[in-house]
């Protein structure tokens, strides 16, 4: 087998990723056909009259066959028209792009927290197995996958701010003296950043950083857990030990030989880990008032507003592709012999 | 004979504490599913405004909630629903994929390709947005609750099956039992599948902490489960409003014991695997 550029493997990747991109494609627009009741008396709103209802069949194009249907959604989605949410009375994709930068930045947060303490937790357990640090990961680990969300994070609103007053109130991504630092990225703690203005860095910060653990509790348990068991493996495998044998340092064999080959499994368990954060986003974002796309989702299911709904799950599966794909890619640039393999 | 029994059945216990200690959590549970309408001390629906939000005392040990509710008595009916929702969903998951795995596993070609190619499909979906959605597309029911919890269970066993399957589809015994005249069907039936079952069973039980918390956060974002019915996650829910003025109890005691729950099974998976398969643990 001849062997590929990484250039060609990536464009391999890419085109990988289009089946995966029409699935979602089709499975939304059959959620979309499947809604209870007549979706064109929802889009209409409660006090439509019939002929109203009628009209918007017309134009939902709901008086069409099936497939028909679907090209006239495929159309709609080329361009970028989710329709018109009834609570906020903006369209759909002026309300997902307007609150998309909170739950990024919520997310990003969360994935930050966890790999940050779950790398070094999983070393440290690898590296002293059957100690009571390695005990004491195992237990950790089992026991964040079994915290609901919803309520590690009450638990810490009534601990840290009812009780303790450290943490502000939990009423979104900032408190009502500040206002938002003007838009570029959309995170708030890189444009105050941008902005120069470090007083309000600090309270986006403080305002982030209870959602931040909540959402990175959970992420934790999985990280830990494998890196833990990737490293026990590498540390017990032939090269590390012909490594130690030639005499190479002990921080050298622990960083520069295991943990970068240990990464590899980590990586790939990153999908897994994407899937739970962006799930949990939408419950931490409703326990803390976060004016993300996952509260604006709920909002939305709670008022029967579907148009919004559907938005809702296009985007979080189009933003899962992604993110998939660029942990893919991502596999590649590390492990050189992904591609060939592949 | 019976002495050597009971020393090693001691043994193994005395090597797996936990994880019969897991298993105990799991029995009172399961009585609680079974019992708890009946062993509850208040009625779990019956409000008194006269006695609303006190704090846990002794007539009330988990308090009651801004309606005068017990709120242990609604903790230990509401055992029946979580359990009752994550079990279902779990058994009808796992039914469909094992179908699903062992054909796809089994036969390979093109219904291996077609059932991998949904499979991935729903991979697609972060998995708790899938259920959301599905919930709010099929209906706003706890029977679609559970229909949605199974459908976004699928692909673990789906996959897991065909994997097992598939190392095993050229072994020796699935070989003789050919020879000896079985059908495809009943090959599958009675001799691959069975063979897979010790090695489900780990899945199935980290699975269904899965499944309860699951359940348990759609009906806190206000799906499935409606009020005043107990549920976990939904008592919760409407103690997370009262919990930023101090009445913690009507959240906490819901929260904790829905985290015991989980945490029993995931230990239970835990345990099951070592016992099984030491070489699975991580």
């Amino acid at each position: 087998m001849a062997k590929q550029s990484t250039a060609q493997i990536i464009g391999k990747r890419l085109l990988g990723a289009i089946p995966s991109v029409i699935g979602v494609i089709v499975v939304t627009f059959l959620l979309t056909r499947a809604l209870p009741g007549d979706p064109a008396a929802f889009f209409a709103g409660p006090a439509a009259t019939a002929e109203a209802i009628a009209e918007v069949r017309v134009t939902l194009g709901l008086d069409q066959p099936l497939l028909a249907q679907f090209f006239i959604y495929i159309g709609e989605l080329v361009r970028g028209d989710l329709g018109v949410s009834l609570t906020t009375g903006q369209t759909v994709v002026y309300d997902l792009t307007t609150r998309l930068p909170a739950s990024l930045e919520l997310t990003l947060a969360g994935l930050v927290f966890a790999i940050a303490l779950a790398l070094p937790l999983g070393i440290l357990a690898a590296t002293r197995p059957n100690s009571w640090v390695d005990h004491g990961v195992r237990l950790l680990a089992t026991a964040g996958v079994s915290l609901p969300t919803f309520f590690t994070g009450l638990f810490l609103v009534y601990v840290l701010y009812y009780k303790l007053g450290i943490a502000p109130a939990p009423l979104g991504r900032l408190d009502l003296l500040h206002s938002a630092p003007p838009q570029i990225t959309g995170l708030y703690l890189i444009d105050s950043l941008l902005a120069g203005d470090l007083e309000l860095f600090g309270v986006a910060a403080a305002q982030l950083f209870l959602p931040t653990v909540t959402l990175g509790l959970f992420a934790l348990a999985p990280l830990a857990r494998v890196t833990r068991a990737s490293m026990l493996g590498m540390l017990s495998s032939d090269f590390i030990r012909t490594a130690r044998a030639s005499g190479f340092p002990p921080r050298q064999v622990l960083f520069g030989y295991a943990f970068r080959n240990a990464m590899l499994p980590v990586i790939t368990t990153l999908g897994v880990v994407f899937s739970f954060l962006l799930g949990a986003n939408i419950l931490v974002e409703k326990v803390f008032a976060w004016p993300g796309i996952g509260s604006y989702a709920v909002e939305a299911l709670v008022a029967s507003d579907y148009a919004p709904i559907q938005g809702f799950i296009l985007t979080m599966a189009l933003l899962y592709v992604v993110l998939n794909l660029l942990i893919d890619l991502l596999y590649v640039v590390i492990d050189p012999r992904a591609g060939v393999q592949g | 004979m019976a002495t050597t029994t009971f020393s090693h059945t001691r043994y193994v216990i005395s090597q797996n504490l936990i994880t019969f200690g897991a298993f105990g959590l799991f029995l009172i549970l399961v009585l609680f599913a079974i019992f708890g309408t009946a062993i509850a001390p208040y009625d779990p629906l019956a409000s008194n405004s006269a006695i609303a939000l006190q704090a846990p005392s002794v007539a009330h040990w988990f308090g009651t909630d801004q309606l005068g509710r017990d709120v242990l008595s609604r903790v230990m009916v509401a055992t029946q629903l979580d359990l009752g929702i994550a079990v279902l969903a779990v058994a009808l998951s796992f039914l469909v994929g094992s179908a699903l795995g062992t054909c796809a596993g089994y036969f390979g070609g093109w219904p291996d390709r077609i059932i991998s190619r949904c499979i991935d499909t729903l991979m697609a979906f972060p998995l708790f947005v899938l259920a959301m959605g599905l919930v709010a597309a099929l209906g706003n029911t706890v029977t679609n609750i559970i229909y949605a919890t199974a459908i976004i269970n699928l692909p673990l066993y789906t996959r897991v099956i065909r994997s097992e399957i598939l190392i095993r589809r050229e072994a020796g015994f699935v070989e003789a039992a050919r020879l000896t005249g079985n059908g495809d069907w009943r090959i599958m039936a009675r001799h691959l599948f069975p063979n897979v079952l010790p090695v489900m069973m780990v899945h199935i039980s980290l699975n269904m902490g899965w499944a309860i918390l699951n359940a348990a956060g759609l009906s806190f974002i206000g799906l499935g489960v409606q009020p005043p019915t107990a549920e976990w996650g939904i008592m919760v829910a409407e103690g997370a409003t009262y919990i930023v003025s101090g009445e913690w109890w009507m959240a906490l005691f819901p929260g904790a014991v829905l985290m015991v729950a989980v945490f029993c099974f995931n230990l239970l998976g835990d345990g099951l695997r070592d016992l099984i398969d030491p070489r699975m643990r991580t």
